[in-house]
């Protein structure tokens, strides 16, 4: 099948066995690859209410089709699971050339199932699984771990690995690759450590199919052309995604202070430009991008060099602005410091900031904790990651991330807990953005930018105005997820104007005949559709209530800054999710319909929900 | 042509492999490419470009002489090749090929790297430049 490897490999750790299985084409027929092979495949395969720590859950790894492939930027991979932190469908992409790799070993997706006695590193070289002992790497950092298991197998291997905050189950874990590459959301990296994987090394030797060499590398060139004779690309690369920091504040939009504010005074010290004034020593660049966002950066901390890939901007905002860090150096290092220990810095920074505020408000005390802890101090900051990582006195509360947090903790603490279905909001506030707020509202896995990065739609179209706003998250709901299938990345698109109707021809050239967008947005909302489902199972009453932003964003207004006394109150979040539900055919209560879901051919789901009870 | 590179503006990507295989091999398979570009992490932090200069050492230990200097380039007999792998053992870039069942294979200089390299870390010496679209 042109564009795919053709196979899936499937390893039991707790077995230690593996198989290699022919690719289903209906699979492929319907839900592209990516994200869509491995939401689906936790979907088939994952009993409802399994445990996600338990036997019972699986972790799958599947790059697309145009992975590995001469086009822009065709290095994503995307992993999936049950979450621990949302208890749904989660799913992370990243970046790097791993993906790339499990199609050069010839798979379209690797599946992970079982739970192994001891510390194990997945070792594939093409048709070979080796289980490696991995005890003497337990514990160890995620730097260290590649590092050693570089050397240890060969350059040529390209590594993903957890840290101890994956060996520990923390809720918002990691997956870390090529020394600064991660898989961040939806804590992945724990259901990892709690099948004992410590690292997947992969390596593969095979080609790709494809329908017609000559055409891709001569569409592929044509390609990579475009992308240099776009305007946007000489302001772009050379800060990648920190370079927007200063746009962020300038719109009210910069978390800071757990959001209590979207302005950060000083940003200018931690944006791109101080990073390249100050940190970056090379691009880092994905598998074939043509315009690399990732930064290499060195430090000097207490007289040692230290490494870090980044900043880059979610970090910037979540541990930067959220957590008050005023250096570009401090956040670098926390940086490093979250990517060694295996914590996703996006949820890492939300938790240390929540957890800061309620210092400040008395509801986590020095007495718990030993010491003094304050905003925008970088040792409060290691402190508490260290905590969280090891799961150490109120850093055992904080690991299980802001949802569970606050409601042990009370006093209304859930009001500040920025998440949203149990996975923390990223770093975008939306209190002056509606169409920014509904996208992180409805984003299948929890308050995540990434399904539909809105906000410039909101500064183009009226800040203040709900009028459309909703229909365009469903838009970009659909565009943007449609990435995450063929396994390219979208940045070029979003950042320099690249347009979609380009990767058409590379479509053709792979796959030999026709394909569009519109045949890939069909899939993107079929599975857009699965993963809703798939929550309303899973968790009782699911619906319409889960959607709501926390209260701080319809209840208190920004502090200062541009978007000062700015908020979206309870019944403008009601008329966005109304436009919502009925832009994507759903019930007021937030179900997909019977229609909706014959439509997209969702026939499996609808038994599913008539059997429990959930559709008449 | 004769290629050279300037290692600081790597960045990793692979697309001179990918355009390599592509081109000599009609595959999209950058392990079956004819340079290398490697990432020194998580230090010092940079990249190397392993590429074929010419250097003919492949020719010194060939024991058939199926390798010899036809112009800019050093090319390989296919007929004299006896697949032994002294040059594959002796090539101070692990950029000649060997495959199960093949000839040995090397660098033509075609140029494929030069015009696909996105940064221009990898140009034409000849002319000083560099592909970059």
């Amino acid at each position: 099948m042109n564009g795919y490897a053709g196979y899936i490999l499937r390893i039991d750790v707790g077995a230690k066995a593996f198989r290699k299985e022919v690719l289903d084409r209906k699979l492929a027929k319907d839900f592209i690859g990516g994200r869509g092979f491995v939401d689906k495949l936790i979907y088939d395969e994952v009993p409802v209410g399994a445990d996600p720590f338990g036997p019972l859950n699986k972790v799958a790894a599947a790059p697309g089709p145009l992975s590995g492939i001469f086009t822009p930027a065709s290095g994503k991979v995307q992993f999936g699971t049950l979450s621990p932190a949302t208890g749904i469908i989660g799913d992370s992409n990243m970046g790097g050339h791993f993906g790339p790799e499990i199609k050069y070993a010839g798979y379209d997706m690797l599946i992970i199932e079982g739970v192994s006695n001891t510390p194990v590193t997945l070792v594939i070289d093409d048709d070979k699984v080796d289980f490696k002992d991995a005890s003497d790497l337990w514990g160890k950092g995620s730097f260290e771990t590649e590092e050693t298991l570089k050397k240890q197998l060969g350059a040529d291997f390209q590594i993903a690995t957890i840290g101890p905050a994956g060996e520990n189950k923390v809720y918002f874990a990691c997956i870390n690759h090529d020394f600064g590459r991660q898989a961040g959301r939806t804590g992945i990296g724990a259901v990892l450590g709690a099948k004992k994987v410590k690292a997947i090394a992969v390596k593969g030797s095979k080609s790709i199919p494809v329908a017609d060499p000559d055409a891709v590398l001569k569409v592929g060139m044509n390609l990579y052309r475009k992308c240099f004779e776009k305007p946007g690309l000489a302001e772009w690369t050379p800060l990648g995604t920190a370079g927007v920091t200063p746009w962020v504040n300038e719109v009210g939009a910069f978390p800071t202070k757990n959001f209590q504010t979207t302005y950060f005074e000083g940003h200018e010290k931690i944006g791109g430009q101080a990073m390249k004034d100050k940190i970056i020593v090379t691009d880092k660049g994905c598998f074939a991008c043509p315009t690399p966002c990732g930064k290499y950066s060195r430090l000097k901390k207490e007289g040692k060099d230290v490494y870090v890939e980044g900043p880059e901007y979610e970090t910037i905002a979540m541990l930067g602005g959220d957590c008050m860090l005023p250096e570009i150096e401090d956040v670098a290092y926390a940086n490093r410091l979250c990517d060694d220990l295996g914590l996703d810095t996006i949820s890492g920074g939300a938790v240390i900031a929540f957890a800061l505020e309620c210092f400040d408000k008395g509801i986590i005390t020095k007495e718990q904790l030993g010491r003094d802890i304050s905003w925008g101090d970088i040792g409060s900051f290691e402190f508490l990651a260290n905590i969280i990582a090891k799961r150490q006195g109120m850093g055992d509360l904080l690991a299980m991330g802001t949802r569970i947090a606050a409601n042990r903790l009370g006093h209304d603490s859930i009001r500040f807990a920025t998440q949203v279905k149990g996975l923390e909001w990223s770093g975008y506030d939306a209190r002056w953005a509606p169409a920014m707020m509904i996208s992180y509202m409805t984003a299948d896995i929890g308050a995540h930018h990434n399904r539909s990065w809105a906000i410039t739609f909101d500064v183009a179209k009226g800040r203040d105005t709900l009028e459309g706003k909703a229909k365009r998250a469903v838009e970009l709901q659909r565009i943007r997820p449609a990435f995450d299938l063929i396994g390219c990345c979208r940045l070029q698109w979003v950042e320099i104007g690249f347009e979609l109707e380009n990767y058409e021809a590379m479509f053709e050239a792979v796959f030999g005949e026709r394909t569009t967008w519109q045949d890939i947005y069909v899939a993107a909302d079929r599975l857009w559709n699965m993963n809703r489902v798939r929550a309303m199972l899973e968790i009782p009453g699911f619906g319409r209530d889960d959607d709501y932003p926390p209260k701080r964003f319809m209840e208190e207004p920004v502090l200062s800054g541009p978007a000062k006394g700015k908020l979206i109150d309870r019944a403008s979040c009601d008329r966005l999710l109304d436009d919502y539900y009925m832009e994507r055919g759903w019930d007021k209560a937030g179900h997909p319909t019977k229609k909706t879901l014959e439509a997209l051919g969702l026939f499996g789901c609808i038994d599913e929900l008539k059997a429990r009870g959930l559709m008449a | 042509m004769h290629l050279a590179t300037i290692d600081k503006l790597c960045s990793g990507c692979k697309a001179c492999q990918l355009a390599c295989s592509m081109t000599r091999r009609k595959e999209v398979n950058p392990k079956r490419s004819f340079i290398r570009p490697e990432g020194r992490f998580p230090a010092p932090g940079d990249y190397i470009i392993k590429y074929c200069t010419q250097c003919g050492e492949c020719a010194n230990v060939c024991p058939t002489g199926a390798i010899s200097k036809k112009g800019d380039i050093y090319d390989i007999d296919e007929d004299l090749c006896i697949q032994c792998g002294a040059c594959v053992a002796a090539c101070p870039f692990s950029v000649m090929l060997l495959l199960d069942g093949e000839k040995a294979k090397k660098c033509n200089a075609c140029g494929a790297c030069v015009a696909a390299c996105p940064r221009a870390a990898v140009y034409d010496s000849d002319t000083s430049k560099g592909g970059r679209y």
